[in-house]
């Protein structure tokens, strides 16, 4: 048995090996290559490991840190292998801190080599979020190339850095302090009517909604011109610079048949309301009188004009300090004589609601006398140059049903009121999710860089380059504009909506506060919450006026209302004067009076005068030297030269006891973002300074208590 | 075979050549100096404010002027930076009125950057200015919005129509963020305290608020980092610098 194994293997053996000699003629000479290769294939696995990216990285940085005074502190910081955050409840596994080895170093500041910069200072800890919910790119990447530049189908490259406030956008739908270009994005989107097209829904199911204004073109043959909308449409900026209507670059055969169709379509003004039209005046307009009352009346809050050196004066009102909570700027006046007919302006300016029942034009009570005036000086804005040269023949019947045609192709409807047209519904692509979408969806131009924020951009800036027939218009944004329309946008992601809801901090729902009655009306025709805001709804330009019936006395804000003025001495701007009847002023004062009342300030637990002198005179110190109130306020016109806070000359006739002493001990719980500082008050240092500020009473009124 | 691997090298290697030469002279396009200076000096676009990875809002503009003072026109300006600034254009004759204009595209991090503008004189000796622009990150950002709203007006000189400077009104003046001589002696604790407790807390005038009760930890932490970020001369503990290569 042994015997006949032993045979068959010795046979196997020698059967082999001539095999082998057959194949080969010396067997030591493969072998050894064969090995060999084996050898290397075998290396080719640690040496490709020892020479990754990373671990040259890694040595670079020890070496970096070898010679540095703290080195035995960063040597002990520092970890060799992959590094990586894993949080399954975000979806991030990242490794980035793998080569990134220094990011929270903050004594290696003045490094500037990548990959070892420290982090800049942000809010949040990246163990806890991560580096790709913020920069993007692949976090689970172990090479430079794949972690910053992939773009394989699901995968996204690392975000440009001038759009990295888009990351904030993705849990932060209210406005923060440091990320200005995301605001103004937001901003552009809900005013420049871009949401009037496309739909943003956001995480929570709220939907991003339109704040701009659109006019309502039912009555437009009472208004203007088929000659003026003929030279609008071609070229609006032709008429306005500042107009914010994209241009649709219409041709003059479009524009020739929309503008029949819009007159032919307007339906005549009528109704009890209407305004009795003005008797023709018989003098010469009165130019100066006319300056003086669009003075008076802040017109040129609202309104830009273009001066003779072509710069815009005016309408200025929507820049600062926060644009999103400014009103909406008027439209501009340069040419408006040659645009409105002079009736409809007259009965414009009587009353502005009997023909646009949105307008943010607040109703003045200009005499009839004034009205002449003031109608008279807006009018007087003309080009001689606007319509010289179109001469247009009367519309045909064809023209008129093309035109109808033509408003339904270009979507005018979705932006503003037009007789017999519906508003179309989904008129162009929902934006929620743009941020994230796939390179394989998007139609590149040639010669464009391929990446989503470039596409953004570029359509934002040049929708019609894209292709022709597109219908998105030309809009003017300046680069930094259509940034940070860019960077709005990428801020609408997928990873938005799948990021865990107790992250996203949801954008203030709009305030609907609706003052009551009588006095509700009045602040609606007087457009009140363009500047002032009250309990959450309004402009923030001038004071808020939730707490107003607890801050002044009802004598002074009756006389504040006859005739504005402004109390702080650098604002040049101030409250119109809107000629209130005295029954009008007091419907006004009666209810801020009782309504606005701060339930905590009882105004009638300190006494309006009659303070002892020793205390004034204590409050006197306070103010001047303690405290150094005079550093930004008034007492003394002749004295003090603060002028950053109101005027306090007359702050005793103005304002109540009770709230000057809560005011000083806590201004922001008054008026939360107030920039008077806290100063942290006692009650008997309060309770001086009001005493002394309750004694500077303006000459008519101290007349008054003799 | 063997000639057919041959002619294949030779033709990938020439092609090589094409295009690599093609390359040259397409990126180099030759701007020759037909004049020279000796100085240069900075016309407007320095010193702003931007966003990190974007254009700066104005132009850099330089002007190259001889041992006179008067402009010349002509002399080639060539500008550098840190890798991942970029000019556009990075090198330029001067104009007319001696001057060049260049927009400038910052890196993609935070801090300051020292940009550089080099020309030669006739020697072929070079000369060059420097300039600083700053890139706000989020927490600098934020300082400069909170300057904006609480300290600029007693603090900058400077008035727009929209906000009218204080300082004047002041008895005590206060110094401007930038006055580098004298912040950057404070040390942040010292920086903390007089912002948090007002002037009095460092035996200074009163004209200057508390705002410990009004501002938060981050929000002052943000205003001292904005402060040394702006301070010139350079406060040492501005974080990062990107020198200029
Ligand atoms: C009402 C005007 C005013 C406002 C507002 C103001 N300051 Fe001042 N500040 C001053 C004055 C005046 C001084 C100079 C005090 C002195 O030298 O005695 C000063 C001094 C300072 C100093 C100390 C400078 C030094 O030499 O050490 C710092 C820091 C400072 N302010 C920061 C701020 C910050 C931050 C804000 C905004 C949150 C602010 N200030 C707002 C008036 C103001």
């Amino acid at each position: 048995m042994g015997i006949a194994m032993e045979w068959i293997s010795a046979s196997m053996k020698a059967k082999l090996i001539s095999f082998w000699r057959a194949l080969f003629r010396d067997p030591i000479i493969p072998f050894g290559l064969v090995s060999l290769v084996l050898l290397v294939t075998l290396a080719i696995i640690p040496a490709k490991d020892h020479f990754s990216e990373w671990r040259r990285y890694q040595r670079q940085y020890l070496r970096l840190i070898h010679d540095r005074g703290d080195s035995v502190t960063l040597e002990r910081h520092f970890q060799g292998g992959i590094r990586q955050i894993w949080l399954p409840e975000l979806a991030v596994a990242d490794r980035c801190q793998t080569c990134h080895t220094a990011l929270g170093e903050a004594s290696l500041g003045d490094v500037s080599t990548q990959p070892f910069r420290t982090h800049s200072v942000i809010p949040h800890r990246l163990d806890e979020f991560g580096c790709v919910i913020c920069h993007r790119g692949q976090g689970a990447a172990t090479t430079v190339a794949e972690a910053h530049h992939s773009t394989l189908a699901p995968e996204e490259p690392l975000l440009p850095a001038r759009y990295l406030e888009a990351s904030c956008g993705q849990c932060h739908h209210v406005a923060l302090p440091g990320t200005p270009n995301l605001n103004e994005g937001r901003d552009l989107l809900a005013r420049r009517g871009c949401l009037r097209c496309h739909a943003v829904r956001l995480p929570d199911g709220s939907r991003m909604t339109p704040t701009d204004n659109p006019q309502p073109i039912t009555h437009i043959a009472a208004k203007t011109t088929r000659e003026w909308i003929y030279a609008w449409l071609q070229t609006p900026s032709g008429y306005a610079a500042s107009s914010t209507m994209p241009d649709y670059q219409m041709s003059e055969e479009d524009a020739r048949d929309i503008s029949a169709f819009l007159i032919a379509n307007s339906e005549p003004l009528s109704g009890s309301s209407l305004p009795t039209p003005l008797a023709p005046s018989k003098s010469a307009p009165d130019t100066a009188a006319g300056a003086t009352l669009y003075r008076e009346s802040s017109c040129a809050s609202c309104h830009a004009i273009g001066n003779a050196a072509n710069n815009m004066v005016g309408g200025d009102l929507g820049q600062e300090p926060a644009p999103e909570l400014a009103p909406e700027p008027g439209p501009e006046l340069t040419r408006i004589g040659s645009k409105v007919k002079p009736e409809w302006l007259q009965s414009w300016l009587q009353d502005p609601r009997t023909y646009n029942s949105h307008t943010l034009m607040p109703r003045y009570r200009w005499t009839p006398q004034q009205l002449r005036i003031v109608s008279a000086y807006v009018e007087s804005r003309t080009d001689p140059e606007l319509l010289a040269h179109v001469h247009l023949q009367p519309a045909t019947a064809q023209q008129i049903a093309n035109g109808k045609a033509l408003v339904i192709e270009y979507g005018c409807a979705v932006c503003h009121e037009i007789r017999g047209i519906p508003k179309p519904e989904a008129y162009a692509p929902e934006l929620s999710r743009v941020g994230s979408k796939p390179l394989a969806q998007l139609v590149f131009i040639t010669g464009m860089e391929r990446t989503l924020p470039a596409y953004l951009n570029g359509k934002i800036r040049h929708p019609q380059a894209f292709g022709p027939g597109l219908r998105m218009p030309q809009y003017t944004f300046t680069s930094e504009q259509a940034d940070a329309l860019t960077t709005a946008l990428l801020s609408l992601t997928d990873r938005s909506f799948a990021l865990p809801s107790r992250l996203q901090i949801p954008a203030q729902a709009v305030a609907t506060y609706q003052p009551a009655g009588q006095a509700g009306k009045l602040m609606a025709e007087l457009n009140c919450f363009a500047c002032h805001r009250i309990n959450g709804r309004g402009g923030d330009t001038a004071p808020d006026l939730t707490w107003e019936g607890s801050a002044v006395q009802r004598a002074w804000l009756d006389a504040f209302l006859k005739n504005p003025y402004t109390l702080r001495p650098a604002m040049i701007r101030h409250m119109p004067k809107f000629n209130l009847s005295d029954s009008e002023r007091a419907e006004l004062t009666g209810y801020f009076v009782t309504v606005y009342q701060k339930p905590d300030i009882d105004r009638d637990s300190m006494p309006l005068s009659g303070y002892s002198p020793a205390l004034v005179e204590q409050g006197r110190q306070l103010f001047y030297s303690k405290y150094s109130c005079q550093s930004c306020h008034m007492v003394n016109t002749q004295k003090d030269k603060g002028s950053i806070g109101p005027a306090l000359t007359n702050v005793g006739s103005r304002l109540n006891a009770a709230w000057i002493d809560h005011w000083l001990k806590n201004p922001q719980a008054l008026r939360p973002g107030t920039i008077e500082p806290n100063q942290n008050m006692s009650d008997g240092d309060a309770s001086a300074l009001t005493a002394f500020l309750m004694a500077q009473k303006s000459s008519g009124a101290r007349e008054a208590k003799r | 075979m063997k000639r057919l691997l041959l002619i294949l090298g030779t033709l990938t290697l020439t092609a090589g050549c094409a295009t690599g030469c093609a390359h040259q002279t397409a990126l180099a396009p030759v701007l020759q100096a037909t004049a020279t200076g000796s100085t240069i000096v900075e016309s407007s676009g320095g010193k702003q404010l931007g966003t990190p990875g974007a254009m700066l809002q104005q132009p850099l503009v330089v002007q190259v002027n001889d041992a006179q003072g008067n402009a010349v026109t002509g002399a080639l300006v060539e500008f550098r930076a840190a890798e991942h600034v970029t000019f556009d254009p990075a090198a330029s004759l001067t104009d007319s009125s001696g001057q060049v204009s260049t927009t400038v595209t910052l890196g993609g991090t935070s801090g300051r950057y020292e940009l550089t503008a080099a020309s030669t004189d006739k020697s072929g000796k070079q000369f060059d200015l420097n300039i600083t622009e700053l890139a706000l990150g989020y927490q600098t950002q934020l300082g400069y919005e909170l300057d904006q709203k609480y300290c600029a007006r007693c603090h900058d000189q400077v008035s727009t129509p929209q906000r009218v400077s204080n300082y004047d009104n002041l008895a005590v003046k206060p110094p401007a963020f930038t006055d580098g001589d004298t912040l950057n002696k404070r040390s942040d604790s010292d920086l903390t305290a007089i912002i948090s407790h007002g002037g009095p807390a460092l035996n200074r005038s009163a004209l200057m608020p508390p705002y410990g009760a009004t501002l938060g930890k981050p929000d002052i932490q943000a205003l001292i980092a904005y402060i040394r970020l702006v301070s010139s001369p350079p406060s040492r503990i501005a974080g990062l610098v990107y020198a200029r290569r």
